[in-house]
């Protein structure tokens, strides 16, 4: 657009990875060396054409990008309103949008000499991203999970395991998420040698938020391209849930100039944010620093973090990538909460109206999407993240039915 | 700015001229509850402590070994808050005017409160120094200011992995002393390597002008004595709540139990 040449471009973090006052670099000292050569060599091969072109190359045959981006008709007729685009990450190799980055950090750790790959993961999409791309490069690995998480992700758990990962519990805290970071982090800097720790989201210390960012903004680049060949023009608005916030972050970025399309970020209400069972910082917590970075926090007022719930576990964090505290707070970018019941409704009805089930964590962006379409005129477009497929979840949501499979 | 001699630096200076080595016991306030850590902090100065590393508790205590991790849920199962803490140390201070005593933890409680709140209640209530692990100098350029103006030393960590450069930036943010972090790993894990923490120490002592204290992997009065003959202090914290775990049935033994390790100690590295 014409307007935004003459404005100034959004250009975030700064050189020491500070989004705003957010983000940064808060980690203990034995971290701060190799966070530093993670910097040069991110630096160093993000703008290098052989690494460049061989991400490309396993995008497009291993992952197998482009994802479409599918014009949901009957959906949208069914709400009467905006017209509804689903960027389909479910439809990536491991069947989320996770892996873009896990093949993105393990070439870099290739390139680095790294021999050893370390993971958290929540729901077990990452960890499972992470242990394909580490069969794939033949390097060693180890995830880290919660064994809260362990339970409710079993079937995850031993795909990790036949991928040849060890699958760690961590037992400490509320044995969730937040618990497997520390314990990552805990794993790295005893390791700092051998070992690259592939963190799954745009939280951490600098310079992962940028680095997770830039690996995931394939997501925007590509829709930005596909719905100007649907639709010949941008879209007005784009939806995506936000947990550690990367494939929001990755449908986001490319259109942050575009200052006519709206952007929605979408957080885990769990039981309802009038009932402190949540997990949206954004919405209802506030700023602190945990895992490296500053950012919004569920946390109480002596800046302990508060135990989060939601129904699904890869929104179930209490913090948040500091860009998304940036956009929030230079109100670029708006936050809302959708609980668990909204989110269900929203899987089952995208699962029998389109033929397609998405993940729960995607099915909080799907759940707004029935508030914000019917608002909007029938010639306005809305882009959502289907970040990830529903197959995992079948069993809690059974489970929550009364079924048992 | 508060222009008097620091009871850290009074400590340091002290035993320098007598040629002998600080001892630094750790533990986490409110572990096993709260009613010991001032009976506790107290049995320490006895048993030959030179000045006290009071843990804060913290729910995400990233740089910790399963041993203070599990220290840190006992103390949080009493609540205990960084005001907690601080109320401990001030009640410390109606009997022990002399011993330094530095508060460990992580940045999030102090953020939470605020720098320069949190600096004119640590003044107000005896607190000499702050550490927190998850804060290096390039961000804590407010933090430094803060603290400053309330004569609170800040310490920072110095690992086997810092550079040159950065010791000297770290040197010039700190007060009191500097901590060197004797291993790669987290809090109670690894071996000593002796002979290492000597050269590390002694390239840290050609970048700075202040005292230097190793902590991490010191187990018992023979690793003590042998970093002792290395640095100006020693630290010792998974050692110390490791007897407090084996006495969680009992407070009155787990501050027995402690006093017997650092008196060994004591002795050890006064030989």
């Amino acid at each position: 657009m014409a307007e935004s040449e003459t404005e100034v471009k959004y250009q975030q973090p700064d050189e020491r990875g500070h989004f705003g006052v957010y983000g940064g670099l808060f980690v203990a000292e034995t971290l701060m060396e190799p966070l530093s050569e993670l910097r040069l060599a991110y630096e160093k091969f993000m703008v290098d054409k052989d690494f460049l072109a061989e991400l490309d190359w396993e995008l497009q045959n291993y992952v197998g990008r482009p994802s479409p981006l599918y014009f949901a008709e009957r959906w949208s007729k069914e709400l009467g309103g905006a017209k509804i685009y689903l960027k389909r990450e479910d439809l990536n190799h491991t069947g989320a949008h996770k892996v873009n980055n896990t093949v993105g950090q393990a070439l870099l750790a290739k390139r680095m000499g790294k021999s050893r790959i370390i993971a958290e993961t929540g729901a077990g999409q990452h960890g499972v991203a992470t242990a394909t791309v580490a069969a794939r490069l033949g390097l060693e690995c180890v995830v880290y999970m919660g064994a809260v998480d362990i339970q409710r992700q079993a079937a995850n758990v031993y795909r990790m395991k036949l991928l040849g990962a060890t699958v760690v519990p961590v037992t400490s805290g509320s044995a969730t998420l937040k618990d497997a970071l520390n314990e990552a982090m805990r794993d790295w800097v005893t390791n700092i040698d051998d070992t690259f720790y592939i963190i799954g989201t745009v939280a951490g210390p600098h310079p992962y938020p940028a680095m997770v960012r830039d690996f995931q903004t394939i997501i925007g680049r590509e829709a930005r391209e596909q719905i100007q060949q649907h639709e010949g023009r941008l879209p007005d608005a784009l939806i995506a849930c936000v947990g550690g916030g990367s494939n929001a972050i990755g449908l986001f970025y490319p259109f942050i100039d575009d200052k006519n399309v709206a952007i929605y970020g979408v957080e885990a209400a769990g039981d309802g944010i009038e009932t402190g069972k949540h997990a949206a910082p954004l919405c209802a917590g506030k700023p602190g620093v945990l895992h490296g970075n500053r950012t919004y926090l569920v946390e109480d007022e002596n800046g302990q973090i508060i135990e989060t719930h939601s129904i699904s576990a890869g929104l179930d964090y209490p913090g948040v990538g500091p860009e998304h505290a940036w956009l929030k707070d230079c109100g670029r970018a708006e936050y809302v909460a959708i609980n668990d019941k909204e989110a269900l409704q929203a899987f089952h009805d995208l699962t029998k109206i389109e033929g397609i089930i998405p993940a729960l964590e995607s099915s909080h962006a799907l759940a707004y999407a029935t508030k914000l379409a019917p608002t909007m005129d029938k010639d306005k477009i809305i882009i959502i993240n289907l970040s990830g497929r529903g197959d995992k979840d079948i069993h809690t949501v059974a489970n929550l039915e009364g079924i048992t499979l | 700015m508060i222009d008097h001699v620091s009871r850290i630096q009074a400590r340091f200076e002290l035993r320098a001229k007598e040629g002998r080595k600080l001892l630094i016991p750790y533990f986490t306030a409110g572990d096993p509850n709260p009613e010991t850590a001032v009976p506790m902090m107290h049995a320490m100065v006895k048993a030959g402590a030179d000045l006290i590393e009071l843990g804060v508790p913290f729910s995400d205590p990233m740089a910790e070994g399963p041993v203070i991790q599990k220290a840190m849920e006992r103390a949080l199962e009493f609540n205990v808050s960084l005001r907690d803490v601080m109320a401990m140390v001030a009640e410390f201070r109606q009997k022990d005017q002399e011993t330094p005593v530095i508060l460990m933890g992580y940045l999030n409680p102090v953020e939470i409160m605020g720098y320069v709140e949190f600096a004119k209640a640590a003044r107000k209530a005896g607190v000499d120094g702050i550490l927190t692990v998850d804060i290096p100098p390039e961000e804590a350029t407010e933090y430094v200011v803060a603290m400053k103006a309330e004569g609170i030393d800040r310490v920072f960590l110095i690992s086997p992995t810092t550079t040159e450069e950065r010791i000297k930036a770290i040197s010039d943010a700190s007060g009191g002393f500097l901590y060197y972090v004797s291993l790669k790993g987290v809090t109670g894990a690894g071996h000593l390597d002796v002979d290492a923490v000597r050269d590390r120490v002694s390239t840290i002592r050609t970048l700075t002008e202040l005292p230097v204290g190793v902590g991490f992997g010191i187990k018992d009065a023979a690793s003590a004595a042998s970093v002792a003959s290395a640095a100006d202090a020693v630290v010792v914290g998974s050692a110390i709540v490791k007897r407090i775990e084996e006495n969680l049935d009992s407070a009155d033994n787990a501050i027995k139990s402690v006093c017997e390790l650092l008196t060994e100690m004591r002795q050890a590295i006064d030989v």
